[in-house]
């Protein structure tokens, strides 16, 4: 066990170097605000827009419900990335993989380590954009005291779920080419469009709302959504299609598809690895 | 002067080593990328998920405007419908304006495949060839580096294309995009103007990103999103303007992009020019030609000062082939 704590201590070490020593703190820190709150923009104008040609009188239960979910998925887009990109840039940009791999340490525990700069990160990232709104954007958040706890919960398990399907993807991409900014855009966009980010489910057909109820981060984010925005799930005009039933039964979804997901990563990332060493593919570089 | 001498100052013996070395550049680019089936699914079917999320943004608003308007009461803008027929009028608008909003997403979505492969297969490329060690044996081969940049780019865009066409098609057949074009040519016009323009500038990114060091790929990744939103890949850039204030400085900003400019024109050669009113166009299409072309030349104008400095300061400093800096 302490051979795995030092492993992921010393990899979160590494991966917070990476990511910041490029440049000054101050740079960093602007980098981190710029990319996040620029997301979100995107998102108010094309709310800009459609009021402005399509709907005067405007509509804040789709506009909240819209843009909590986005300031929640920068968690998704950097923790996935952090964790799968890991391999690839190991492998075909620094080419040490090959020197890490061999080394008497847990690869799986190494990847969750680079991978907790990248949570630590997005936390300030989400903070920025969720305040950016309540100030700027008149969206309105309210956090009881009361559900601090289950809120902290969901995070924690949302989060670990992100983690898990980072892992998967990581056990993919030890087979595949460098698809890194494919991944990076398309698996994210998977959860998008499936999981009642920025649009409730009921807009998607009926077999596009059973997946996203596969998914365990639909739970994440309704759950997530109920604590934070003051809207109550009955007077709200967004259909969300999760509304007959209760935070802790969202929470327990969320729990057991956790789970899962956390059996699947190692399940998928230990026969990744192991048709990658039979082919020899642990260190291959596709540099075209 | 030496035969050998003699050969290499030979225009036409130039010119066909330089067009050799943009086939060659651009070989690996169409072909090799496609010797590894994976990528059709990674490059060009997941990022239509992502595509697929902001035309069911509008679709969510338009079913949420449609809901208002037929609701109880039933609200035509600010105030109850007086008619019937106003009712149908205002539920006619709001399925025009989310189709055509629907068409600007796909459009900005096929332009998306191209920024993006600017950015990281361009902008980024000389570092990263720098990163494997091919930039020397770039400089010591005895094309012009130009040539190089014009492979990569010429590869990149057909590489390309399949993405940004398999997003047309999505748009056409799953989204039920309803494009109109009476100018095919124009079009053309416009669209191959806007990749060379765009293309040119990934040039002179190349060169700036090779000085600029490790942060070029910070600066690739800080050029998505925030790029994204001042270029309105997502939405019409006169959007913007709607904004008092910081609205119009944004949109000039992105304006220096041309994907903002060509992505405006080819939404009024797509849509009609009548398309929202006409209220969220910024030129009509011929400016935004000609200021197309004007970007194209300027780029490529300052892509080859900007190599030719690069290689100024590589034989100055000699440590242009130095990793990991």
């Amino acid at each position: 066990m302490s051979t795995y704590w030092r492993t992921f201590k010393t990899a979160a070490w590494l991966g917070w170097e990476m990511d910041s020593n490029w440049t000054e703190p101050w740079l960093f820190v602007l980098y981190s605000i710029i990319k996040p709150v620029a997301g979100a923009f995107i998102l108010v104008l094309m709310y800009v827009v459609f009021v402005a040609i399509g709907r005067p009188q405007g509509d804040p239960d789709a506009f909240s419900y819209m843009y909590v979910g986005n300031s929640f998925f920068i968690f998704v887009a950097s923790v996935l990335f952090g964790t799968f990109q890991v391999i690839q840039s190991d492998r075909e940009w620094y080419q040490t993989i090959r020197y890490v791999y061999i080394s008497p340490i847990s690869y799986y525990v190494y990847i969750l380590g680079r991978a907790a700069s990248k949570i630590a990160v997005s936390v300030f990232a989400v903070a920025i954009t969720l305040v950016f709104g309540v100030m700027f954007l008149g969206v309105r958040l309210h956090l009881a005291l009361t559900d601090v706890p289950l809120f902290l919960v969901s995070t924690i398990l949302g989060l670990s779920v992100l983690l898990a399907i980072g892992i998967c993807l990581g056990g993919i991409s030890f087979l595949t080419a460098k698809h890194t900014h494919g991944l990076a855009e398309g698996i994210p966009g998977l959860f998008y469009v499936f999981c009642g980010v920025l649009f409730p489910l009921s807009v998607l057909p009926e077999w596009g709302q059973a997946i996203g109820r596969a998914i365990p981060l639909t739970y994440w984010f309704d759950i997530t959504r109920r604590l934070l925005t003051s809207t109550s799930a009955s007077t709200s005009t967004v259909n969300t299609t999760l509304q007959g039933f209760d935070a802790p039964t969202i929470l327990l979804f969320l729990v057991v598809s956790s789970v899962g997901f956390f059996g699947l990563s190692v399940l998928i990332y230990k026969v990744g690895e192991y048709f990658a060493r039979k082919a020899g593919k642990i260190d291959m570089t596709t540099s075209y | 002067m030496s035969v050998a001498t003699d050969r290499r100052t030979d225009l036409r013996y130039r010119v066909g080593l330089n067009l050799r070395a943009v086939v060659g550049r651009s070989y690996p680019r169409i072909v090799g990328a496609n010797r590894e089936p994976s990528w059709i699914f990674f490059e060009a079917f997941l990022p239509l998920l992502g595509i697929a999320a902001y035309v069911f943004i509008y679709q969510f608003f338009g079913f949420q405007a449609t809901a208002a308007i037929l609701g109880n009461p039933p609200m035509c803008g600010n105030h109850v419908c007086a008619s019937v027929a106003e009712q149908n009028q205002y539920l006619a608008a709001v399925n025009a304006n989310t189709n055509a909003l629907i068409a600007s997403v796909v459009l900005g979505g096929t332009m998306v495949a191209f920024w993006l492969n600017v950015l990281w297969s361009m902008a980024s490329q000389l570092y990263w060839e720098k990163e494997i060690g091919n930039l020397q044996l770039y400089m010591m081969a005895p094309m012009n580096r130009m040539a190089l940049l014009g492979g990569m780019a010429v590869g990149g865009m057909v590489m390309t294309s399949m993405r940004a066409v398999s997003t047309l098609v999505a748009g056409i057949f799953v989204f039920g995009v309803i494009f109109q074009v009476a100018n095919p040519l124009l079009l053309l016009a416009v669209f191959f103007a806007t990749l060379v323009a765009l293309y040119g500038l990934g040039m002179m990114f190349a060169s700036l990103y090779l000085l600029w060091g490790r942060e070029a790929w910070n600066l690739s990744a800080l050029m998505e999103e925030p790029i994204f939103f001042s270029s309105g890949f997502y939405f019409p850039l006169g959007g913007l303007f709607r904004i008092p204030g910081w609205g119009p400085a944004v949109a000039i900003a992105g304006s220096f992009i041309p994907a903002s400019i060509g992505l405006d024109a080819l939404r009024q050669l797509t849509l009609g020019s009548t398309a929202f009113g006409g209220s969220l166009w910024i030129f009509n299409v011929t400016t935004e030609l000609e200021i197309l072309v004007g970007m194209a030349v300027l780029f490529l104008i300052l892509a080859r000062y900007c190599l030719a400095y690069l290689e100024t300061l590589a034989k100055r400093e000699g440590k242009l082939t130095s990793r990991h800096q």
